[in-house]
């Protein structure tokens, strides 16, 4: 049975809507500490999604819950209304705040998620994704001996690989330099443009005013804020993220006022 | 007679003599426990890789009793073999007593524990490092055990070669599994076992000082595959 | 890639030398004793044999209760050991088809240069190992239920020796075969009581020497014996049956006669004397 072309992934046949990705009411703790606070969240398709908040908001385990690396302990995420299984889990990738990658060399990283095709065309499809990541040079050297920068563009290269609807990054442009930071933005922006969902956490503000299309700012396990990009950079809303935009620290409950 | 020059001298007069008799039992030395250890690498290493990845209940036990097995005496094992070879025994009718083959089978049983066990250890910090990757790519056992033993494999080969150290140098269990015939199941071991009861001290250390060269031997062997493999590899 | 596929080859060729080494030739097993097999005895006769029949005769070498216990197990197709009693009833048992005698050599009581005990030039077994006992000087026993073992409890008994109490004290039971138990009396300067096959070709004597021999106590009788093949088809009662009719026909028996060590002739062929009579 033929399905049309699917609006909502803007993929090809037969392949089922995903989106809108919700968190309903997710909540994680750890020994009393509230770690992720009755979040709920709504990310549609077709925005670039960037989420914020001072160091240890829960940024990246709201990240890992959504992926579905950690079970929230009370709530649920849904993926077009219903709880992910094995196909939707597949159609996702993450770049990890600390790049994880493979005791092998650059292309054995990428060829190790392209289990799926046969030998030439896993070659060949390293090759041209190498190639995207400016890496050809150092394509066989160990991915441990790769500088910081290529390390990551690295990360992001094997997570496009395997071609996801949804791309989480962690922080990928940490520790780079504005070179290396333009090339990882050029593939996520391109990614983008062939209709992968982004969602993306930085603490770069240059970087989320370029990228965002909407921001999500997390303040203590909570959302504080989910606006359209240049509402929140034109004027946040809640205290944390006007301290946040002001470098200030945060103390909740206590508003630095303006 | 037994000091150490002569002994060495003595070694060395053995080895270049091209005696057919001691490398035939250095051939048959070597067969045995690198197919022994061939095999427990063929069991080992993906059962440590699976307890290192696989979480079930009873895991801390299984691994506790697998380091236990590290241990196992030779002679013990020798006996449950010899047990289960014996025409009287339940695989007795496959004649396989007093061969090479029953050898095999013997250490093989006695280093797939050390093999496992240490492998366990080596390849967990490894998955530990892997884990969150592996989760995100959703990949299922096998797949993962597969890359970590692939990722350790540098890690691994010293693994195997602890377990060949084990088994080129027993003697518990060859000696009563293969019988020590000649021409047919003597080893190293089983022939210092032999020169040593015949008093013949001298000819039995030069065979030791012998054994230990060929262990050496096979150790610079597999580290220099493993720095070609290397560069191979990164090329 | 290409270095696990070479690994594997490897691998496959090693397997494959393991079982196709010595597959061609036709073979017996031999369960026997350590005393003939470090004397050296098979090594002389054993390939006069196979000239002869081609069969190779694959000896394992044990103490005579443990050749005995594999023999019975069916994991042999001779047994050549030396306690007659041990014999007759491994016979009886049925697992042996018939005991034959073969051949004889006696014990020594071997003992250190100093000679504590003072029994050297003894005739009298017996009365020598009494007084090893009264002057509790170490002794080293086999102990591991082999014929030499059984032999030196004959001993033991008619000197009125509980040797089990002076376990750990001054008797020294090794736990082990002829040649390793003369090493520990070597390494103790302790009496032992050994074959004069093993003494003979024994290097690490020390100061160990000869204290008492020539006493008829000290007769050792080896019997053969084709394990029976009524209980253990896979018996190979053909080929065992040949070599044991070698063995005791005039040209085993000359060929166990021939064997010298520094021109001492180590075993005196006595096979069913009758039968060589016949033949001769
Ligand atoms: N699986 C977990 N179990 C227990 N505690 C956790 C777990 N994951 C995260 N935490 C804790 O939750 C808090 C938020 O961590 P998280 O990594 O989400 O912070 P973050 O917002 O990403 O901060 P940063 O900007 O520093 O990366 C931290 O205090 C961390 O220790
Ligand atoms: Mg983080």
């Amino acid at each position: 049975m033929l399905k049309p072309l699917d609006e909502n992934t803007g993929y090809g046949l037969g392949r089922r809507p995903i989106f809108p990705l919700d968190a309903c009411n997710v909540g994680f703790s750890d020994g009393g500490r509230q770690l992720l606070d009755r979040v709920s969240l709504t990310l549609t398709q077709g925005l670039k999604t960037v989420i914020m908040g001072a160091n240890g908001a829960g940024k990246s385990l709201l990240m890992r819950v959504l992926h579905g690396l950690v079970k929230p302990e009370v709530g649920a995420v849904l993926w077009a209304r219903v709880p992910a299984d094995a196909e939707v889990m597949s159609r996702q990738a993450m770049v990890f705040q600390k790049p994880s990658l493979l005791r092998r060399s650059a292309e054995g990283n990428i060829q190790f998620v392209l289990g799926h095709l046969n030998r030439s065309e896993a070659e060949s499809r390293t090759r041209e994704i190498l190639e995207r990541a400016g890496l050809s040079a150092v394509a066989r050297t160990p991915a441990r001996l790769l500088s910081g920068g290529e390390q990551q563009r690295l990360a992001v290269a094997r997570a496009l690989a395997l071609e996801p609807d949804i791309l989480f990054l962690d922080e990928p442009c940490a520790s780079l330099d504005p070179a290396s930071t333009m090339a990882v933005e050029e593939m996520i922006e391109t990614a983008h443009q062939t209709g992968t969902k982004i969602v993306l956490v930085t603490h770069d503000i240059g970087q989320a005013r370029r990228l965002a299309d909407e921001i999500v700012f997390m303040s203590g396990g909570r959302i504080a804020e989910h606006t359209a990009a240049r509402q929140f950079f034109d004027g946040p809303v809640s205290a944390a993220a006007r301290d946040y935009l002001a470098g200030r620290l945060h103390v909740p409950g206590y508003s630095a006022g303006t | 007679m037994t000091d150490p020059a002569s002994i060495f001298l003595l070694a060395m007069g053995l080895v270049t003599s091209g005696n057919p008799e001691l490398y035939g039992i250095i051939w048959l030395s070597l067969r045995v426990s690198l197919t022994a250890v061939a095999i427990s690498c063929l069991i080992g290493l993906p059962l440590g890789a699976a307890l290192a990845v696989v979480t079930f209940p009873g895991r801390g036990a299984v691994i506790a009793v697998l380091n236990a097995f590290m241990g196992l005496p030779p002679v013990v094992v020798g006996l449950v073999v010899y047990l289960l070879l014996s025409r009287s025994g339940p695989f007795g009718v496959l004649g396989l007593l007093y061969t090479p083959t029953a050898m095999i089978i013997a250490q093989a049983l006695l280093v797939t524990p050390l093999i496992a066990a240490l492998a366990r250890q080596s390849l967990a910090d490894l998955h530990l490092e892997y884990d969150e990757l592996f989760r995100s790519l959703r990949l299922g056992a096998t797949d993962k055990i597969a890359a970590l033993i692939w990722d350790g494999r540098y890690s691994l080969s010293t693994v195997a070669l602890a377990g060949f150290g084990r088994a080129i140098a027993e003697v518990g269990a060859v000696i009563i599994v293969g019988g020590n015939i000649e021409h047919v199941t003597r080893v190293m071991t089983t022939a210092i076992a032999l020169e040593t009861s015949k008093g013949d001290l001298a000819l039995a250390l030069a065979l030791g000082l012998i054994l230990v060269g060929l262990a050496v031997a096979v150790n610079v062997a597999v580290l220099s595959l493993n720095r070609a493999a290397k560069r191979l590899a990164y090329a | 890639m290409r270095l696990t596929s070479i690994a594997a080859t490897a691998l496959v060729a090693l397997a494959t030398a393991s079982t196709a080494a010595h597959a061609q030739d036709p073979f017996i097993i031999l369960q026997s004793t350590t005393s003939t097999e470090n004397s050296g005895l098979f090594k002389h006769i054993l390939p006069i044999f196979k000239a002869k029949t081609g069969i190779d005769v694959r000896v394992v070498a044990v103490g005579t209760g443990q050749a005995l216990k594999n023999g019975a197990k069916g994991d042999g197709d001779v047994v050549l050991v030396h306690t007659k009693a041990a014999e007759e009833k491994f016979v009886a048992d049925g697992f042996g088809v018939k005991r034959i005698e073969v051949m004889y050599n006696d014990y020594v009581i071997v003992g250190p240069d100093s000679d504590p005990a003072k029994v050297a030039g003894s005739k009298d077994a017996v009365a020598a190992m009494k007084k090893i006992a009264d002057a509790k000087a170490p002794f080293a026993s086999r102990g591991d239920d082999s014929g030499t073992h059984k032999a030196e409890l004959d001993l033991w008994a008619p000197a009125g020796v509980d040797v089990k109490a002076a376990s750990g004290d001054w008797y020294r039971s090794t736990g082990s075969g002829m040649g390793q138990t003369l090493n520990t009396a070597s390494g103790m300067n302790a009496y032992a009581l050994a074959d004069r096959g093993t003494w003979i070709s024994f290097k690490n004597r020390g100061s160990l020497k000869i204290v008492v021999e020539g006493d008829a106590k000290l007769f050792n009788q080896y019997g053969v014996m084709l394990v029976n093949p009524a209980k253990h088809p896979h018996v190979k009662a053909k080929e065992g049956q040949a070599f044991i009719d070698w063995l005791v026909g005039a040209d085993g028996q000359n060929a166990v006669r021939s064997f010298k060590i520094e021109g001492e002739q180590l075993f005196f062929p006595n096979a069913a004397t009758g039968e060589l009579k016949k033949a001769g």
